[in-house]
C-alpha cells in the first residue's frame, strides 16, 4: 500500500503543477511541453487503478498525436502571442463555466458514492479479475458487441473528422508539377517517341 | 501492492536509471571539455550572414493535414487492439461489427484520396 | 524495520541491478553495431571502414565516445536554452526505455506486462518529440525544416506500423511480448503436420506484413533510404545541424537505439524471438538468448546493406508510400487475416 500511496501522490502532485503550468507558462511551447506532462502524470494515475489498457492508448494517442498536432501548431503557426494574451480574458467566462460543469459532474459522482457505498456493485459489466482476463481483452469482450452501437457512432465521429479536416485545410495549389505515377508506367516507345523521316537538307 | 502493478515497478527504475546516463552524458562536455569561447560559435549555421529574423516561419499547411489524419488513424488503431486480442471471444458478430467501422473509414479514406488530401506537391 | 528491508530495499537493489546490467550491455551491443554499420557501409564501397583503433578498428565507438565528451558544448545564442538541451536527454532516455519491456530469452525481461506491445508502440511513437523539440529550439533553418520533415515522415509510418502490429495481435490474441513469441511455436507449418520449425513463424504465414514492417521500421527510425529529415545533400544534417559534443552524440546514441529496438522487434514478432530454427534437441540446447542475438543481427545486417545500396527517396514518394501504398495493403491485410483465422476457426 505504501509505495502506491506515494506514486499516486507523486503523479497526482506533479500532474496538478504541470496543469498550472500549462496556463502560468509565457511561451506557449513550454505550455505544451508541460500539457504533455500532464498527460504523463494522467497515465500513471490510470496504471495506478489498473487500467494498464488506457494508460498506454493515452499516451499512444495524446502524447504521441494530440500532442505532437498542437506542438505544430504553437511551434510553427505565425501567431502574434502578445496579442491572443491580451484577449485571453474574453474567453474567462466560459472557461469558467465548463470547468464548473465539470466540477458538479465530479460532485455527482462522489456523492452518489458517498450516499450509497453500494452503488459501485450495480453495474452491468463488472471489470473481471485481472488475473483472469486482462484489461484490454475484458474491454474488447463488451466493445464490440454489447456497445456496437457506440463502437459505430466513433466510427462515424471520425469520419466526420477526417472529412472535416480535408474540408478545413485542403488548398491546391496551381503552377506546380505534380508526379502521376500511372501515366509514367503507362508511357510506352509508342506514346512517347515519334519517328520522323527528315529529307535531307530540309529540316522539320 | 497488486501484482499488476509490481510488473510496472522495474519500468519506472529502468527509466530512471536512463534518465542519469542521459543526464551524465548531457553534463560531461559542461565539466570536462576544453572551452575557447567566441562569439562567432554562437551565431546559427546559415550562409554566413547572420539571419534577419526568427526562424520559425509560416510552412505549408499540409503538415498540419498530416497530423490530422494521423491522429484519426491512430485512434483507429487504436480500437484495433482489443478488438484482435479478444478476437476468438467475440465471434462473427464482433468480426463484422468491426467491418462496418472500418468501412465507414475507408470511405473517408477514399474521400482523401480522391480529393487529393495524400498527394504531396 | 526488517521487513522493510526485505520487502522494499532488496528488491530495489536487485531491479537497479539488473536495469543496470541491462543498459550497459544494451550501450556495448550499440556500440557495435555502429561500428558493424560503418564496415559493412565501407565493404559495399570496397574501403576497409574504421580499422585504426584496436585490432580491425574494435574500439572506435568507444573512441567516439571520448572524442564527443571532450568537445567543446555550444549551445546558439538565439537558441531556447532549456528546450535545446531536454531534447536530446527526451530522445536517448524514451529511446533507451523501451528496453525495459523486450524480452530477450524466455523469461528474461525487466518487466513482463500485459500491454508490452503497446508500451512499445506508446514510447517509439513519442520519439519524434526529441527531434521536434530539437529543432525548434535550435532557432535555425536547417534544423526547423529538417524537424518538420522528420515529424510528418514519423508520423505517417507509425499509422502502418499500427497496422502491421494488428494482424499479429490477430494471430497471438496477447499483448504481452513474451506471448507473442510463444505462439509462434507453432503456427503454419504444424498445422500442414510439420514439427515445429522456422516455418511456424509470423514471418511466413505474414509474408507481405513482415516486408512492410521491415520497410516501415526503415522510414520510422530514419533510416536510409528515407534519411530525409538529415538529407546532407539538402539541410546538411536535419534537425542536429546546430548541435555538437555530446547531445549530438545522444540523438545518435537515441537513434541507434531505436534502430536496435526495431531489429529486436522485428525478431519477436516475425521471426520467432529466442525459438531456435529448428525444434531438434541440439538446437533446443543453444541457448536462447543467442538465437535472439543472431536473429536481430540479421535484421541488423539488412538494415545496413538497404543503406548501402538503395538511393534516397524524394519527400512526395516517401509520403505516397506510406499513405497510398502501405496504409491500405495494411489495412486489407488486417481484414484478410481476421477473415482468415474467423473463416477457418483459428481463432
Amino acid at each position: 500500500m505504501g509505495l502506491q500511496a506515494l506514486f499516486f501522490y507523486l503523479f497526482a502532485f506533479v500532474a496538478i503543477a504541470s496543469a498550472f503550468m500549462v496556463i502560468w507558462a509565457r511561451n506557449p511551447v513550454h505550455s505544451v511541453l508541460f500539457l504533455i506532462l500532464t498527460f504523463f502524470n494522467a497515465a500513471g494515475l490510470f496504471l495506478l487503478t489498473g487500467a494498464e489498457f488506457l494508460a498506454m492508448i493515452l499516451l499512444v494517442v495524446y502524447v504521441g498525436a494530440v500532442a505532437v498536432l498542437f506542438l505544430f501548431v504553437v511551434m510553427m503557426l505565425d501567431i502574434d502571442f502578445t496579442k491572443l494574451r491580451s484577449t485571453a480574458l474574453e474567453y474567462a467566462p466560459v472557461g469558467a463555466l465548463i470547468g464548473l460543469i465539470l466540477a458538479a459532474e465530479l460532485i455527482v459522482v462522489i456523492g452518489g458514492s458517498v450516499i450509497s457505498p453500494e452503488i459501485g456493485k450495480s453495474i452491468a459489466n463488472p471489470i473481471p479479475d485481472l488475473a483472469t482476463r486482462t484489461n484490454t481483452a475484458a474491454l474488447g469482450d463488451q466493445l464490440y458487441t454489447t456497445y456496437v452501437y457506440f463502437f459505430q457512432i466513433a466510427g462515424l465521429v471520425l469520419l466526420v473528422a477526417m472529412i472535416g479536416a480535408i474540408v478545413l485545410t485542403l488548398r491546391h495549389r496551381t503552377n506546380i508539377k505534380r508526379q502521376d505515377i500511372a501515366t509514367q508506367v503507362a508511357r510506352t516507345p509508342e506514346t512517347a517517341v515519334e519517328v520522323v523521316k527528315v529529307k535531307p537538307g530540309q529540316g522539320l | 501492492m497488486t501484482g499488476l502493478l509490481s510488473s510496472y515497478v522495474p519500468i519506472a527504475i529502468f527509466i530512471g536509471i536512463s534518465l542519469v546516463i542521459g543526464l551524465a552524458l548531457l553534463i560531461a562536455p559542461f565539466a570536462v571539455a576544453y572551452k575557447a569561447p567566441d562569439s562567432e560559435k554562437l551565431s546559427a549555421y546559415e550562409c554566413g550572414f547572420n539571419a534577419f529574423d526568427d526562424a520559425r516561419m509560416k510552412f505549408d499547411i499540409r503538415f498540419y493535414l498530416v497530423s490530422i489524419l494521423f491522429i484519426i488513424f491512430d485512434l483507429e488503431v487504436a480500437f484495433l487492439f482489443p478488438w484482435a486480442v479478444s478476437f476468438s471471444a467475440i465471434g462473427w458478430f464482433g468480426f463484422w461489427s468491426m467491418m462496418v467501422f472500418l468501412g465507414v473509414l475507408t470511405i473517408g479514406f477514399i474521400y482523401e484520396w480522391k480529393k487529393g488530401a495524400l498527394e504531396w506537391e | 524495520m526488517d521487513t522493510f528491508v526485505s520487502t522494499y530495499v532488496w528488491p530495489a537493489v536487485i531491479m537497479v541491478a539488473q536495469s543496470l546490467l541491462l543498459l550497459v550491455c544494451l550501450l556495448l551491443l550499440i556500440a557495435y553495431f555502429l561500428l558493424a554499420d560503418r564496415k559493412i557501409w565501407a565493404a559495399v564501397q570496397l574501403r576497409r571502414g574504421p580499422n585504426v583503433v584496436g585490432p580491425w578498428g574494435l574500439f572506435q565507438s568507444f573512441a567516439d565516445l571520448l572524442k564527443f565528451v571532450f568537445k567543446e558544448p555550444v549551445i546558439p545564442a538565439g537558441a531556447n536554452k532549456g528546450v535545446f538541451l531536454l531534447a536530446p536527454l527526451v530522445a536517448v532516455t524514451l529511446a533507451l526505455a523501451t528496453w525495459a519491456v523486450v524480452p530477450l530469452n524466455a523469461g528474461w525481461v525487466m518487466a513482463n506486462i500485459n500491454v508490452g506491445i503497446l508500451y512499445v508502440f506508446a514510447i517509439s511513437s513519442l520519439e519524434v518529440y526529441g527531434i521536434i523539440m530539437g529543432g525548434w529550439a535550435s532557432n535555425s533553418k536547417y534544423p526547423f525544416l529538417g524537424a518538420l520533415r522528420s515529424a510528418a515522415q514519423m508520423v505517417s509510418y507509425e499509422v502502418s506500423i499500427g497496422f502491421v502490429i494488428v494482424t499479429v495481435l490477430l494471430c497471438v490474441g496477447s499483448l504481452n511480448l513474451t506471448d507473442i513469441v510463444m505462439a509462434q511455436h507453432d503456427g503454419l507449418g504444424t498445422r500442414l503436420g510439420l514439427p515445429a520449425s522456422f516455418l511456424d513463424w509470423h514471418w511466413l504465414s505474414l509474408f507481405p506484413m513482415f516486408i512492410i514492417f521491415f520497410i516501415s521500421a526503415l522510414a520510422e527510425t530514419n533510416r536510409p533510404p528515407f534519411d530525409l529529415p538529415e538529407a546532407e545533400s539538402e539541410l546538411v544534417a536535419g534537425f542536429m545541424v546546430e548541435y555538437g559534443s555530446t547531445p549530438y552524440m545522444m540523438f545518435m546514441l537515441g537513434e541507434y537505439s531505436a534502430i536496435v529496438l526495431m531489429c529486436a522487434l522485428t525478431t519477436i514478432l516475425f521471426l520467432g524471438g529466442w525459438l531456435p530454427p529448428v525444434d531438434v534437441w541440439f538446437l533446443n540446447w543453444v541457448p536462447g538468448i543467442v538465437w535472439f542475438l543472431i536473429k536481430a543481427s540479421l535484421v541488423f545486417f539488412m538494415f545496413a546493406m538497404v543503406k548501402a545500396f538503395v538511393p534516397r527517396y524524394r519527400y512526395d514518394q516517401l509520403m505516397r508510400l506510406g499513405w497510398k501504398v502501405f496504409l491500405p495493403i495494411s489495412l486489407a491485410m488486417v481484414i484478410i487475416t481476421a477473415f482468415v483465422l474467423k473463416f477457418m476457426g483459428w481463432a
